[in-house]
């Protein structure tokens, strides 16, 4: 009835959507880093796409199901396989009970997820079951998954073919709506505008990469070192997912799920929405390149995303509903 | 309230920062406490959070739960004049926070920066935990962790930035001072701010539906206690 955790891999954890409601009290909203992916593993299983899945980081973890379940794994691809068969992403897969999963080596991504038909068996702290570190709660006891863990499914699905580790159901899902490869949209943050001119211009030319102490709080870019024309201390304010802000060495960052509910640092800009799924699978040493755009843009981004996603749910269940039917 | 001083921008593609003004002080800050009960009393469905700060407030909202905005260029614009005629028909009011007494223990062991502090304002550590104890402080925001407290403003004569390198760890409960501020860690975490002092009190508890001490918009007074008093305290608190 349990998945079992025989080695945890990095900073493997339990998130949903975030936690909404909460940031008056300091208490950050955390989720996974990459929403769409999250989305995509439940819906390939069937699940209510905000439905609370595992979120973890390469070198992956290794997992024992005790139970046959119905999973998907999504994200980045970190060659997962049982018994050294391959296994795709995006791809609803039947175990059977006392099956293994581990991961090899990195394929593509920095952050992938896998969901179980009918979720994990939990409560939520605060409306939400996203795993906060920092405060230890929420998700499963609070913190990040340690060897020997057991984490209880909600569901019981029976398998009648019992002679094989697990069936493939014959059905993949398309993720390229949600991804891209060029420059990442940003919309200007409030302190922009106190950049030199030149630091302005160099913002959204420049090459940035993605530096190695990059985690779920926020991704650390190396590039130009940018100035300020005037140089006043900031009063704290409120910052979100996807905020870059300018550390006083002349480096960026990008907040990311854990970040702080309030912050000092000019704001350069603010990765849309959109944009964030690409960002969150950027990994160490990666190109990364702003560019400018309008909030009506952002939205509309946005919005063809959630569209893409509803018809990607509904595809879903039409093929899933055949392969029941078959 | 006039919204005509009000500065509005977008804080990515999913919220709203108001700013009321750049400076810190009391009368801005209760006018931002007063805007954030009010949103929270109106309950507008596609609000999912409200974040009072010093001088500025940020409604973060569900961007897939709105309506097409026919007569905006985008919902963002559409977001901004609501909030707008929401603020402008919200009656001031003068209010009242809470009073909370705090009880720190000023002792070395648990104070780990007094000495360097009282030598930084050429003050003895009477002198400087006179000087905190003896002001009422204002909370003007939650922030940085789940219920740490941004307080000011701490006399200018014990006044101190930040530490030049951070603490890897500052205990659960330290008392700190940063320039005109002073807060409470309410979990082990790293953190730069001057430690002078130890609270035993609970500022943060998971298992209350309310789980944090202080909001915005409290007064709050701290009175010294021994490091007998303090770890009695602390062990009724966590039992």
């Amino acid at each position: 009835m349990s998945i079992q955790i025989i080695k945890p891999g990095l900073f493997s954890t339990i998130q949903d959507e975030g936690r909404k409601g909460f940031q008056h009290l300091g208490i950050n909203p955390n989720g996974a880093m990459d929403i769409r992916a999250m989305q995509i593993a439940n819906a390939l299983v069937l699940n209510d796409v905000s439905q609370a899945i595992l979120e973890f980081y390469f070198p992956g973890p290794v997992l024992r199901f005790t139970q046959p379940a119905v999973i998907a794994l999504s994200g980045a691809d970190f060659s997962a396989e049982i018994n050294g068969v391959k296994l795709s992403i995006n791809q609803p897969l039947l175990i059977s009970a006392n099956t293994t999963i581990q991961f090899g080596s990195k394929k593509w991504g920095q952050v992938g997820y896998l969901s179980v038909q009918g979720g994990f068996h939990l409560t939520q702290w605060l409306n939400s079951y996203s795993t906060n570190v920092k405060a230890a709660a929420g998700g499963f006891e609070g913190g990040i998954l340690k060897p020997g863990q057991t984490i209880d499914l909600n569901l019981k699905t029976s398998n009648k073919d019992t002679s094989k580790e697990f069936s493939i159901i014959p059905w993949k899902g398309s993720v390229k709506d949600f991804y891209h490869s060029n420059a990442l949209q940003f919309i200007p943050g409030y302190e922009f505008k106190k950049l030199t001119a030149s630091s302005q211009e160099l913002f959204s030319s420049s090459v940035f990469s993605l530096l190695g102490q990059s985690d779920r709080m926020g991704y650390r870019l190396k590039g130009p070192s940018l100035e300020l024309s005037t140089n006043n201390e900031m009063i704290s304010s409120a910052v979100t997912k996807g905020t870059v802000q300018l550390f006083p060495s002349g480096q960026c960052v990008v907040l990311m799920a854990d970040h702080q509910t309030t912050g000092g640092y000019p704001r350069m800009g603010h990765i849309i929405a959109a944009d964030l799924p690409t960002l969150a699978q950027k990994t160490r040493n990666d190109a990364i390149y702003f560019k400018p755009t309008s909030i009506d843009q952002a939205e509309k981004l946005f919005l063809e995303q959630e569209q893409h996603l509803h018809k990607f749910t509904n595809a879903c269940s039409l093929q899933l509903d055949a392969y029941h039917r078959h | 309230m006039d919204v005509s001083k009000l500065n509005i921008y977008p804080l990515g593609d999913q919220a709203v920062t108001i700013q009321l003004s750049d400076q810190i002080d009391p009368s801005t800050n209760q006018q931002v406490v007063q805007i954030f009960h009010y949103l929270q009393n109106q309950s507008l469905k596609w609000i999912t959070d409200i974040i009072p700060a010093y001088s500025s407030i940020t409604i973060v909202y569900d961007l897939a739960s709105l309506p097409s905005p026919s007569t905006f260029s985008s919902r963002y614009e559409w977001i901004k004049s609501i909030l707008i005629q929401n603020i402008e028909s919200m009656n001031t009011t003068i209010m009242f926070g809470r009073q909370i007494k705090i009880p720190v223990c000023y002792d070395l062991s648990v104070g780990p920066d007094l000495i360097e502090l009282s030598q930084h304002c050429k003050l003895s550590i009477e002198e400087v935990i006179y000087k905190h104890t003896q002001q009422s402080y204002t909370v003007y925001m939650i922030g940085f962790l789940p219920g740490f407290p941004y307080m000011a403003s701490i006399d200018p004569s014990i006044q101190m930035n930040r530490k030049a390198e951070p603490r890897q760890k500052v205990p659960k409960g330290s008392v700190g001072i940063a320039g005109a501020q002073t807060g409470i860690y309410p979990l082990d975490s790293p953190g730069g701010w001057q430690i002078i002092g130890q609270t035993p009190m609970n500022l943060f508890n998971l298992s209350t539906p309310n789980p944090c001490l202080l909001a915005p918009g409290d007064s709050v007074e701290f009175y010294a206690i021994s490091l007998d008093d303090f770890l009695k305290i602390k062990s009724i608190e966590n039992t």
